[in-house]
């Protein structure tokens, strides 16, 4: 074959591959600029007065985020406290029934529900909660989250109970052990770091989440625990201050991107380290 | 089903101690299930109540008029959905090189150590930052960038606009259609690639005419998916594209999408027929994530693989 043909094919082949590992490389870039971003910007402002002192009215120095702390906390919990059962128990249904139709639409449901766009969601808390409630509170923006929540719950606990065998929910049961039983104390305590896991990442999901927070928590500039009143929270806080005209707002608005990004990837380590550590195997 | 089966045992053996508990967890169970199905129909219907008003005022032409007027109460979507639409398709556009490559390096190049998960972890961490921080970022480092590069073209230097929002897009949807990208590329079979070398193809011949048309429908259901998440993604793109109800008429103009004129628009909407107009924009963008993500998962679950 012609010499110079083979090179020309040769030299493609190293170009192709050097172009391929550039653009992936490129790709990281937005990572890093956002990181630096977040801490050239933020960390000056990152103190312990900023995180448990109020935001002070625009002008004056100082002031912290107190308030989207609590806020994004009560509202995670107002979250995770039915999404997580209702979710595992759901999980746990689709393990047992493999097949069915209920099963089915409980895999589409969740799947739809996933890819669903979270102010979509936030429009359906209004309608329920807000509207019947009369006002925005942290009760509506619990529910949105929840509602978030749970298909990322459910697949994760499917998919951790689909690795462990039959034969020990078998042993079980064979020692005359009733099902329920089986379930809450073989099964599930089995499946433990999976479905942790998968809560762990649900919450950290959920803690970045602004749009459905924007017509039901709606935001507060004053510290509340009262969850039928409106609340603030760590992504609302940002969004509010970085499209103010102020530029004390958009330090405060970089310290709080600093602590919510800090959250979110704690959480994210720590539910790999949990599923790296005790890894679900038999 | 499973409280059938447990109502029959009990009626054999009605003394067996903790039977009660046995059905009522069972039913726990069924419940929880159903809630969830129940919670989605309710989703769909509760949109589609709401939207009455505006379905019944405005018809079809809801999607075809242009003007976005609260004041004269006359609503026309066409320019969220045009916005809409040029953000998803320009994002999609850049991002594919991108997570193309990704997927190659990852699938094929380099499946295992340092540098292959130190790019795996670079990008899932990409997935989980908050959209709203990307949102803040772009408007404080991309924006100007932008601003610049309208200033050197000679177009009004708005900064903020489609094809801002369209490169933030771009960033937040790369590690969705690349992590399947990659899945579906390790699944592609040895023998095919070794037979491709040993009739003398180079990597890059096997690469671009044997794996990726294998794994063509992988890598569709991938960006399928990105897709989805590019239309219904909020906050980013509210930060950056301008919030303006007018027609665009160039990727540079501002403009505004369904996601982020709710997000706009949704706490002052007074009136009953302007709630129900933002609505009705939640509904079409309820109903049309469904159809791409059921459509992606369809693909995805056919050719088998974990997403």
């Amino acid at each position: 074959m012609d010499q110079r043909k083979i090179e020309f094919r040769m030299a493609k082949d190293r170009g192709f591959e050097a172009m391929v590992i550039i653009f992936s490389f490129l790709s990281m870039i937005p990572l890093f600029l956002i990181l630096f971003y977040i801490l050239r910007n933020g960390l000056s402002s990152l103190s312990w007065e900023f995180l448990i002192e109020l935001p002070k009215p625009v002008g004056e120095v100082g002031g912290g985020i107190a308030n989207a702390i609590v806020g994004s906390v009560l509202l995670i919990i107002i979250a995770s406290l039915p999404a997580i059962p209702m979710g595992v128990m759901a999980g746990i249904y689709l393990s047992e029934h493999k097949r069915g139709r209920v099963s089915y639409l409980l895999r589409l449901a969740a799947e739809v529900l996933q890819g669903t766009p979270s102010i979509v969601i936030g429009i359906i808390a209004y309608l329920w909660v807000v509207i019947s409630m009369g006002g925005f509170s942290a009760l509506s923006g619990g529910i949105a989250l929840g509602i978030m929540m749970l298909p990322v719950i459910v697949r994760a606990t499917e998919e951790t109970l689909k690795l462990i065998p039959d034969s020990l929910k078998e042993a079980s049961l064979a020692l005359g052990i009733p099902y329920y039983k089986t379930i809450l104390k073989v099964i599930l305590p089995a499946g433990l770091s999976g479905i942790t896991t998968g809560i762990l990442i649900s919450v950290a999901r959920i803690a970045g989440e602004t749009a459905p927070l924007l017509f039901t928590a709606f935001g507060n500039p004053f510290m509340n625990w009262n969850i039928i009143k409106p609340v603030n929270a760590l992504p609302l806080l940002i969004y509010n201050y970085a499209t103010s005209p102020y530029p004390e707002w958009h330090s405060i608005a970089w310290g709080a991107s600093c602590v919510l990004v800090s959250i979110v990837l704690v959480l994210n380590l720590v539910a790999r380290i949990i599923a790296k550590r005790w890894k679900v195997q038999f | 089903m499973g409280a059938r089966s447990s109502s029959n045992s009990s009626a054999a053996r009605p003394r067996v101690p903790g039977l009660r508990a046995e059905s009522a967890f069972q039913k726990a169970l069924f419940v929880c299930a159903v809630a969830i199905v129940v919670l989605l129909t309710a989703i769909f219907l509760s949109l589609l109540l709401h939207s009455f008003p505006s379905l019944r005022s405005f018809g079809l032409s809801f999607f075809l008029g242009t003007a976005w007027d609260p004041v004269s109460r006359q609503f026309g979507a066409l320019p969220f959905l045009v916005g809409t639409l040029l953000t998803s398709f320009l994002s999609l556009l850049i991002c594919l090189p991108f997570s193309l490559s990704i997927s190659i390096f990852l699938g094929e190049y380099f499946t295992e150590g340092a540098l292959s998960s130190f790019l795996k972890n670079v990008t899932e961490l990409l997935a989980g930052i908050p959209s709203v921080i990307y949102g803040f970022w772009g408007l404080f480092a991309l924006v100007p960038v932008v601003r610049k590069i309208e200033m050197n073209l000679g177009i009004p230097p708005y900064g903020v606009g489609i094809f801002t929002a369209s490169l933030i897009l771009s960033v937040m949807i790369i590690p969705y259609a690349a992590s399947i990208g990659r899945e579906v590329i390790t699944l592609v079979p040895s023998d095919i690639k070794e037979a491709g070398y040993s009739l003398g193809a180079t990597r890059q011949e096997v690469i671009t005419k044997i794996i990726l048309p294998y794994a063509r429908s992988g890598i569709m259901a991938g960006i399928l998916l990105a897709l989805g998440r590019a239309l219904g993604e909020t906050m980013a793109v509210t930060m950056v594209i301008g919030n303006s109800n007018i027609l665009p008429h160039s990727i540079f103009s501002p403009g505004n999408t369904m996601a982020s004129v709710i997000a706009n628009e949704f706490t002052e909407a007074t009136g009953r027929l302007y709630l129900s107009s933002l609505i009705e924009i939640g509904l079409l963008l309820f109903l049309v994530t469904l159809v791409i993500n059921i459509t992606g998962r369809y693909i995805i679950k056919k050719i088998g693989i974990e997403a």
